[in-house]
């Protein structure tokens, strides 16, 4: 059966297809999957390098003040003379880590590179809405990372005012900051072209029968991240105008009247509202966390619905939850200027929020550890990630809780509790996720399955390494060590009772660099030399599954347009003696 | 949508230009109201009454607004709200100078 | 395989694609200004003097920009309109003259920028020009944009007429839009900066 359909897929797409020349089917391609590819494996570069920024630091981290072995001569007399990392150097590596996980590792890979090769698979779409757009949003998106990257080299490097580039410090920052700016409009740009891309297809594209709740749930996690991305995004594009102008055009948007820099009062207007930047920041900033989270659930709903084999748990309040959080996720921003002093009726309004938007999260966790109630799991590595997700998000969720109060805010801000905390929900919590789908959906890119073997010694070795890299920042932070220092707390004596761990944070991160050359070495022999697979290794129920394996490049990627009859997760049904039923099965007689 | 019968879009014609006057004696009357020079809230209210107005006419009648589908009147909803969570913005800073 | 629901509506949702686009397009844009006037508002209630539009800018010239943007806007419906009329040569004219009065907008807007220029008025003189200039520039950026795709519309684009008719009478109404929209923004930047 599948071996026919994928015969059919390959002579019709050869037939449509056959007079693309290369550059137009591979490079500037309006295929969702190409484009999907495209950006997957330039996020995983990405994603890779932000974390090299990061094992660089840890070296500082653990060893203050000492020469970096081996790669320590590479970073020039102006970042490292004699190999010793300079504190402006550090900033630069702090800040650029932060921005290119966010927005050039993490979100493109759940969205550009997830949502666009599955989404339109999953509703049996023959492409996006617009492909042509999708294109644009691929390009604008390298562009954007290519500004990023080549920032490193204008004098003074790259930005170093943090991820956050709060104002007025960013406003005065070296000339690394504008190039920051202009990056992140080309990425915003680019987010918001696939947000009105992915909404319109979602809404436009739905193949027959494929009513709003028999949508898979990564698709509700998709449509909303992507109105999350599209009505949130604007605001930080509009603060990074004004800062781009108060850098280039000398306004003072977030310049106060009479700030000193260096013993001198700049010259400049004044003013302007450096709170105004936190506040337009975080507007997007906070929505910007539940983009990093929903599309993780979405990938990990389907990896625990397909192997416990049964259906989802809570389906449908899952989706409401997602939708509500959707909601909240835009009146939450401020708590994270509780110590900005803005006033305690404005705290006392965004804790509440806060508070209220942790509860649909708790639903979604709870129903997908209801869903494992009772069922015969297959231990798969794609499955290991997704149950790994649980209880990580789990303890980044809960650790929040006293964030978001402002009274216990007041000692845990900007410490490494903070850092803990939110790299528990997107390290081993969305990035296991990412790890969950790159297993999981590999054999319907390539048409072969990735090795067990080595997908489950990556799992251990991620597993034990990163939580040895963030469980003791929680001990740190809680002793009030500030995130931001360059020696590691070294020069504070509230600091000296945790200082030891620094060392053995910093052991687990080059571990957990280890740990990822099993996945690489997997990723790249398994294009090659993995077990070929059929359309449907996994016996799933969705959509994607009905197209053949490495469906065809080109509009269209089913034989014929499927019709959906069932649920998304119609496995073990009750109505039939088959294990599971395909979205698109025929209608059960009798 | 309205129809697409000759006589149907003939009569829309009219209606645009009889919404072109309307804007038109709007701006008017929004820039006389300025040149009382009237205490700033009530300018403010004024103008921002005159606006929306106007904002309304072009909406509902050059963006067709009044006779749109269902899909886009609630993605104009939710642009609504999130909307009016953007203008919490100054409104904190507001309540602020008087909380304190 | 084409892609559905390019030309005709889906009969769900009651649209086709790029309408929908276009309304999340102007979704966004709506959240964009939106957070540039929170900011206005800002700096304004926050700041210890600011001075009144009309003391600083030029009123008459501005009513008269916003009278040809709002004209713009009629000749943009009428050009939508006569293309589902079938008359080409009409919308052409009607096109045309959305250009046209696109052109004049920018020129006046110019001529405004270029006399606060010579009396010494910049963006960094203080945050009333700053909101200024930046207000009324991304706004202008937004009117060129529209003009570029007129020109298309004008020019090559307008070879699609002749095969697809339909698509390309979508394809203006889509336009029209986002052009209508940049007039509404314009009508609350009026009153804001010059009348306030």
């Amino acid at each position: 059966m599948s071996v026919l359909e994928k015969n059919d897929a390959e002579e019709l797409g050869q037939a449509e297809h056959h007079e693309e020349p290369f550059w137009r089917k591979y490079i500037f391609s309006q295929d969702h999957k190409v484009i999907g590819i495209q950006y997957g494996i330039t996020a995983l570069l990405f994603l890779m390098f932000g974390f090299c920024l990061m094992l660089i630091m840890r070296w500082q981290l653990a060893f203050p003040g000492k020469p970096i072995p081996v790669i320590g001569a590479l970073f020039g007399a102006a970042n490292a003379p004699g190999g010793i990392m300079l504190p402006e150097f550090y900033n630069q590596l702090g800040a650029m880590h932060g921005t290119i996980m966010v927005f050039l590792g993490v979100v493109p890979l759940l969205v550009g590179a997830f949502g666009n090769y599955v989404v339109p698979l999953q509703i049996g779409a023959p492409d996006m809405a617009f492909p042509k757009l999708n294109m644009a949003s691929y390009w604008v998106y390298a562009v954007g990372g290519l500004v990023m990257l080549s920032s490193f080299f204008v004098p003074g490097g790259a930005a170093n005012s943090g991820w956050t580039s709060y104002a007025p410090l960013s406003n005065i920052a070296t000339s690394g900051q504008t190039w920051w700016l202009i990056g992140m409009v080309c990425l915003i740009t680019s987010s918001l072209l696939g947000s009105v891309n992915f909404i319109a297809t979602i809404f436009q594209l739905r193949c027959p029968g494929m009513s709003f709740m028999r949508l898979p749930f990564f698709i509700w996690s998709q449509l909303v991240t992507s109105f999350l991305l599209l009505l949130a995004f604007p605001p930080l594009e509009a603060a990074g105008i004004l800062q781009l102008m108060d850098r280039v055009a000398g306004t003072s948007f977030f310049m106060p009247s009479g700030l000193v820099v260096s013993g001198q009062i700049l010259d400049v207007a004044g003013g302007g509202n450096p709170l105004l930047w936190q506040h337009l920041f975080w507007f997007l900033a906070h929505p910007e966390v539940y983009v990093l989270v929903l599309p993780a659930m979405g990938i990990v709903a389907e990896v625990i619905a397909n192997n416990t084999r049964k259906p989802l748990w809570g389906y449908k309040p899952m989706v409401y939850s997602t939708v509500f959080l959707g909601f909240m996720s835009f009146i939450v921003w401020a708590h994270h200027m509780f110590l900005t002093g803005m006033g305690t009726a404005i705290s006392s309004f965004f804790q509440t929020t806060t508070m209220i938007i942790s509860v649909p999260s708790v639903v979604i966790l709870s129903a997908l550890l209801m869903s494992l109630w009772g069922a015969s799991i297959r231990f798969n590595t794609p499955m290991l990630f997704a149950l790994a997700f649980l209880p990580m998000f789990g303890i980044g969720g809960l650790t929040g809780l006293p964030l978001g109060l402002s009274a216990s805010d007041i000692h845990l801000h900007d410490t490494y509790y903070v850092i803990g905390h939110f790299h528990y929900v997107v390290a081993p919590g969305t990035i296991f996720a990412i790890f969950a789908g790159i297993y999981y959906w590999f054999p319907k890119v390539t048409g072969r399955r990735m090795s067990e073997k080595l997908g489950k010694i990556h799992f251990w070795l991620s597993f034990v390494c990163i939580n040895g890299v963030f469980m003791p920042m929680f001990v740190q932070g809680l002793a009030g060590v500030s995130r931001r220092l360059y020696d590691g707390g070294s020069q504070y004596s509230h600091a000296q009772g945790v200082l030891e761990w620094n060392v053995f944070i910093s052991m687990f991160a080059w571990g957990l660099f280890v740990a990822q050359i099993p996945f690489i070495i997997n990723f790249f022999v398994s294009i090659k030399k993995g077990v070929k697979v059929g359309a449907n290794p996994w016996d799933a129920t969705t959509l994607e599954w009905a197209a053949a394996s490495s469906p065809p490049i080109g509009h269209g990627n089913f034989p014929e347009v499927p019709v959906v009859t069932r649920g998304p997760y119609d496995y073990s049904p009750n109505d039939s003696d088959q294990p599971f039923l395909p979205q698109n099965a025929a209608p059960q007689e009798g | 949508m309205a129809g697409n019968s000759v006589e149907e879009i003939k009569k829309e014609t009219r209606v645009y230009i009889l919404v072109f006057v309307a804007l038109a004696v709007l701006t008017m009357v929004t820039v006389a109201v300025s040149y009382l020079h009237l205490s700033f809230i009530a300018a403010v209210g004024l103008a921002m009454f005159v606006a929306t107005i106007k904002g309304s006419l072009v909406a509902s009648y050059f963006m067709h607004l009044i006779s749109e589908r269902k899909l886009i009147y609630g993605v104009l909803m939710l642009t609504l709200i999130f909307f009016l969570a953007l203008m919490l913005l100054p409104l904190g800073g507001f309540l602020n100078s008087t909380a304190t | 395989m084409e892609i559905p629901y390019t030309v005709e509506a889906r009969p769900d949702t009651g649209l086709y694609n790029s309408k929908l686009g276009i309304w999340l397009f102007l979704a966004s844009e709506v959240m964009l200004f939106g957070a540039l006037f929170s900011t206005l508002i800002i700096l304004r209630t926050g700041a210890q003097s600011w001075p009144h539009g009309y003391d600083l800018l030029n009123v008459p010239l501005a009513t008269l920009n916003t009278m040809v943007l709002i004209s713009s806007s009629v000749s943009m419906v009428l050009a939508w309109a006569a293309l589902r009329l079938n008359n080409f040569g009409k919308f052409r004219l009607w096109l045309g003259t959305t250009f046209g009065l696109g052109c004049v907008f920018m020129v006046i807007k110019s001529i405004e920028y270029g006399s606060k220029f010579s009396h010494h008025h910049y963006p960094s003189t203080d945050n009333f020009y700053a909101t200024y200039f930046t207000l009324t520039g991304l706004h202008g950026l937004h009117v060129l944009g529209g003009m570029i795709v007129f020109a298309y519309f004008l020019g090559p684009g307008s070879k699609m007429w002749k095969t697809k008719p339909e698509q390309f009478t979508n394809r203006i109404e889509v336009v029209g839009l986002y052009w209508h929209f940049v007039d509404l923004v314009w009508i609350f930047l009026f009153p804001t900066l010059y009348l306030l």
